[in-house]
C-alpha cells in the first residue's frame, strides 16, 4: 500500500506526453528580457546600466532585502535597456533587455562534466551561496530557497522533504531531471540537510515514474540517510502540506510552516539548483522547462536560459500548432493562460502546455447543484462552494472566518465541479481582498 | 360544553390583564428616549440607503446629523445641497455648500479604437479578469467591459453599451454616490463637478504608460505630449505619471486643448455642435494680425 495525503484529492488525466524526452539544450536566442522580479517577494534592484556588456552568470540584479532574490544574467551580450516588459500576466514590470553577443561565461563557474560529491562547506556558507546564486523555490511558489534554510533559534528540523512527485499533468521536467541527473539531484540533498544540520532526508515520487523511483533509489544507497519513497497518485500531492502529511503523517496547521512540524521541503530542481550554486558556483540562470501538448510536433524538455522568450521555446518544439487554444505557463491545473509568445521564461516555469482549442474552452456556467464534490476533493478541507458564493455576495470577512485564505489554489474544485461553477476563480479574488484586507489592518 | 367556553374567556381575559400590566411596566422601565429629530431628518433624506454618504444607511447618517456640531464633512450627494439644508433648517445649523458631482468614465477604449489581442473566455468579472491579467487588450489600465459598475449602482444610472463595449453613464440618473468608483478594480471611474447643461472637458483615458506603448495599445490614448497643458489659459491641466488630467474646478470650457489634442483624448461632451472650421479660421487670422 503506497502512501498519500487522506483528505480530498482529484485524478486529472496524466498526459505525460514527454517523459521519455531526453533533456537538451536549446540554443541560446538572440536577445534576452530578464525580469528584475522572478521571485516571492521584493523585486530585486539593477545593479548594471544601459550599455554594459555582461557574462553569462553576472549578477545584474541584486536582492532588495532578506526575503528576495539575486537576478543573474543568463546570456553574454550588451545591455540594451532597462525597461518594463510584460511578464505572463501582461502587466508590465521592470525587466533587463539583454543583446546578446557570443557565450562567454564568468570565470567563476565550474564548467567541467565532473560531478564533485565532496561537499566542504559549512551550514552557514551554503546557504550564504544560495543567497549569492539568486536559489529559488524551483516548483513553481518561486519562495527564496535561502529563508526556508535557515532554522530560527529555539527550532529544530528533524527531516528534509525532497518534492519529487511531480503531481502536475503533463509535466515532465522534474521527472527527467531526475533520471538524467539523479547523483547531482542527490548530492544537492545532502548540501541541503547539511545547511539544514539534519541527518535524513526523504524523496517523494508519485508511482507513475517507477524508473525514477528505482533510479534514485539505487542511486541513494550511496548517501547516508536519503530515503526514496513512492506515492500513490493523487492530485495535489506535490502541494508542501500534502506532501509532508503523505510523507511522515503530519499535519501542518493553519497560517503555521512546515518547520512547526519539524520538517523542510524542497524541490528536486532546487536541490539540481543548489548542488550547481555550491560545487560548480553556477548562479541559478537556467532550468528545466517541459513543453508539452497534444497537437505539438516535437514536445520535449530543455535547458532553458531564464530571459528567453517563449516563443523560441515553441519554436524548437515544432512551432505553435494551428489549433492553440490557451498556452498555459505551468501546468494545466495551477498554471496560468498567457496572451503572448513574447513573454520570457522565468525561474519558475516548470512548464509550458498548449492546450488545443478543443480541449481548452470552459464550460458553460450553471447553478451549483449542492453535490458537495467541490468539498469532498478539497484537499484543505474548505467548503468551495461557500466561498465562492461568499465572495460572489461580498461577505468577505464571512469567507475569512470560513478560512479562506488557507486555500492554496490547486484547482481540485473547479476540476471536479459538474456544473462548471468558476469556484477558483471567485476563491482567488476572495482571498486576494481579503489578504489586502489583514495587510490594511495590521498597519492600523 | 357552554361552561368550558366561559372559562376559556375568563381565563385568557385574567392572562391577558396581567400581561398588560407587565408590559406597562417593562416598557415604562426600559424606555428608549430617542431625539425625535432623528425621525424628522430621516424623513427628508433620499432613502436610498446607498451608503454614498459612509453610512450604514439612511437613518445612520440622520443620527450621525443629529449628533454632529457642524456639518463639517457630512454630506448626502445624492440628495444634494437641497437635502442638507432643509436638514440644517430641521436642527438650526448651517449647511456647507458642495459642488455636485458626477460620475465620469476616464476610458474611450472602443473596440475601433483599440484592438483585442487575445480572448477571455473566464468568469465575467473585471475584478477577476484584472487580478488575471492585463485584459483583452494591450492596454492594462483601460475599461475591462464586464461591468462591476453597472452591478454596482443602485440608481440604473450606468449601462453597457454593446455597440463600444464600454459603459455609459447617465447623467440625469447619476447621483455621484460613488459605488462604481469603487467597485471598478482600474479606478478608472472619477467623480467631477457638474457644470451647465451636464457639459464635460476631460481626459478620456487612464493609460499611465509612455506615449508610443500607450498610443500603439490604443488609438485615443493620451501621450502626455503637453500640448493640452501649453494651450490652457487656465491652469487646469496637469500632466501626472505620463497622463493629462482637466481640473474641473479650474476649466472654464473654453475647448481649446480638445482641439489641440494630437490624438483625440480629451473628450468635449454636450456642447453645441461647432461652426464649420473654415468659418473660425476666417474668423481668427484677422485677430491674430491685430494682436
Amino acid at each position: 500500500m503506497l502512501k498519500t495525503f487522506p483528505a480530498g484529492g482529484v485524478h486529472p488525466p496524466e498526459n505525460k506526453i514527454t517523459a521519455n524526452a531526453p533533456i537538451q539544450y536549446l540554443p541560446v536566442p538572440e536577445n534576452v528580457i530578464i525580469p528584475v522580479s522572478q521571485h516571492i517577494g521584493a523585486p530585486a534592484t539593477p545593479v548594471i546600466n544601459k550599455g554594459d556588456y555582461v557574462k553569462t552568470g553576472q549578477l545584474i540584479a541584486a536582492a532588495k532585502g532578506y526575503v528576495s532574490s539575486n537576478i543573474h544574467s543568463s546570456v553574454s551580450g550588451k545591455v540594451n535597456k532597462i525597461d518594463n516588459a510584460p511578464d505572463s500576466s501582461g502587466y508590465k514590470q521592470p525587466s533587463v533587455f539583454i543583446d546578446i553577443e557570443g557565450d562567454e561565461w564568468t570565470d567563476t563557474i565550474d564548467r567541467s562534466p565532473e560531478i564533485i560529491q565532496e561537499v566542504v562547506l559549512t551550514s552557514e556558507e551554503i546557504i550564504k551561496k544560495c543567497v549569492e546564486s539568486g536559489i529559488v523555490g524551483l516548483g513553481g511558489a518561486t519562495f527564496p530557497s535561502h529563508v526556508k534554510l535557515t532554522i530560527p533559534s529555539g527550532r529544530k528540523c528533524e527531516v528534509l522533504i525532497i518534492n519529487g512527485v511531480e503531481c502536475e499533468p503533463y509535466l515532465t521536467s522534474d521527472h527527467r531531471l531526475m533520471l538524467e541527473r539523479g547523483e547531482e539531484v542527490l548530492i544537492g540533498t545532502t548540501i541541503l540537510m547539511k545547511a539544514l544540520k539534519v541527518e535524513s532526508a526523504m524523496i517523494g515520487i508519485e508511482s507513475n515514474k517507477p524508473d525514477a523511483i528505482s533510479h534514485m533509489s539505487k542511486l541513494a544507497t550511496d548517501f547516508k540517510g536519503i530515503t526514496v519513497i513512492g506515492l500513490e497518485v493523487k492530485y495535489p500531492q506535490g502541494a508542501e502540506k500534502q506532501l509532508i502529511k503523505a510523507l511522515i503523517n503530519r499535519e501542518v496547521p493553519t497560517g503555521r510552516l512546515p518547520l512547526d512540524v519539524g520538517t523542510v521541503v524542497h524541490n528536486v530542481g532546487t536541490a539540481f539548483a543548489v548542488y550547481e550554486a555550491v560545487q560548480k558556483n553556477k548562479p541559478l540562470f537556467e532550468r528545466v522547462v517541459t513543453i508539452t501538448g497534444k497537437s505539438l510536433k516535437h514536445p520535449g524538455n530543455f535547458f532553458v536560459r531564464t530571459g528567453t522568450p517563449l516563443s523560441s521555446l515553441i519554436d524548437a518544439a515544432g512551432g505553435l500548432p494551428e489549433d492553440t487554444g490557451k498556452i498555459v505557463a505551468g501546468g494545466p491545473m495551477m498554471g496560468k493562460a498567457i496572451n503572448t509568445t513574447d513573454v520570457p521564461v522565468v525561474k519558475g516555469m516548470s512548464g509550458v502546455v498548449l492546450i488545443p482549442l478543443t480541449e481548452s474552452a470552459r464550460m458553460k456556467i450553471n447553478p451549483c447543484i449542492r453535490c458537495a464534490k467541490c468539498v469532498s476533493v478539497c484537499p484543505l478541507n474548505l467548503e468551495p462552494y461557500l466561498l465562492m458564493t461568499l465572495t460572489e455576495k461580498n461577505l468577505v470577512e464571512r469567507a475569512e472566518k470560513e478560512r479562506i485564505t488557507d486555500c492554496m489554489e490547486c484547482g481540485s474544485c473547479s476540476f471536479i465541479c459538474p456544473a462548471g461553477r468558476p469556484l477558483l476563480d471567485y476563491i482567488r479574488l476572495g482571498k486576494s481582498i481579503i489578504l489586502k484586507m489583514i495587510r490594511e489592518r495590521n498597519l492600523k | 360544553m357552554s361552561s368550558v367556553i366561559l372559562l376559556t374567556i375568563i381565563s385568557l381575559s385574567v392572562i391577558a390583564c396581567v400581561a398588560a400590566v407587565i408590559l406597562y411596566f417593562v416598557a415604562r422601565k426600559f424606555k428608549v428616549i430617542e431625539d425625535p429629530r432623528i425621525d424628522e431628518v430621516q424623513e427628508i433624506l433620499p432613502a436610498a440607503n446607498c451608503g454614498a454618504c459612509g453610512f450604514a444607511g439612511c437613518r445612520n447618517f440622520a443620527e450621525a446629523l443629529v449628533k454632529a456640531d457642524s456639518f463639517e464633512g457630512l454630506n448626502c450627494p445624492v440628495g444634494g445641497s437641497a437635502v442638507m439644508e432643509e436638514a440644517a433648517s430641521i436642527l438650526g445649523k448651517t449647511a456647507l455648500v458642495t459642488d455636485p458631482l458626477v460620475a465620469v468614465l476616464l476610458c474611450n477604449g472602443t473596440p475601433e479604437n483599440r484592438s483585442r489581442t487575445s480572448l477571455y473566455s473566464g468568469v465575467l468579472d473585471c475584478r477577476i479578469s484584472h487580478n488575471l491579467y492585463i485584459g483583452e487588450t494591450d492596454c492594462s489600465y483601460g475599461c475591462l467591459g464586464y461591468g462591476d459598475c453597472v452591478r454596482a449602482c443602485s440608481f440604473d444610472a450606468i449601462f453597457m453599451d454593446a455597440a463600444i463595449k464600454l459603459p455609459v453613464i447617465i447623467d440625469d440618473k447619476c447621483v455621484a454616490c460613488g459605488a462604481c468608483v469603487k467597485a471598478c478594480p482600474r479606478n478608472i471611474i472619477e467623480l467631477r463637478k457638474k457644470a451647465r447643461k451636464d457639459r464635460k472637458i476631460y481626459v478620456a483615458c487612464s493609460n499611465c504608460d509612455k506615449g508610443g506603448p500607450a498610443r500603439r495599445a490604443c488609438k485615443v490614448a493620451c501621450i502626455a505630449c503637453g500640448k493640452c497643458v501649453k494651450v490652457c489659459a487656465f491652469d487646469a491641466i496637469t500632466i501626472e505619471n505620463n497622463l493629462a488630467y482637466v481640473d474641473a474646478k479650474k476649466c472654464t470650457f473654453c475647448r481649446k486643448c480638445a482641439v489641440e489634442c494630437p490624438t483625440n483624448a480629451i473628450l468635449e461632451i454636450n456642447f453645441p455642435p461647432k461652426k464649420p472650421k473654415v468659418e473660425v479660421q476666417v474668423e481668427t487670422t484677422p485677430d491674430n494680425s491685430n494682436v
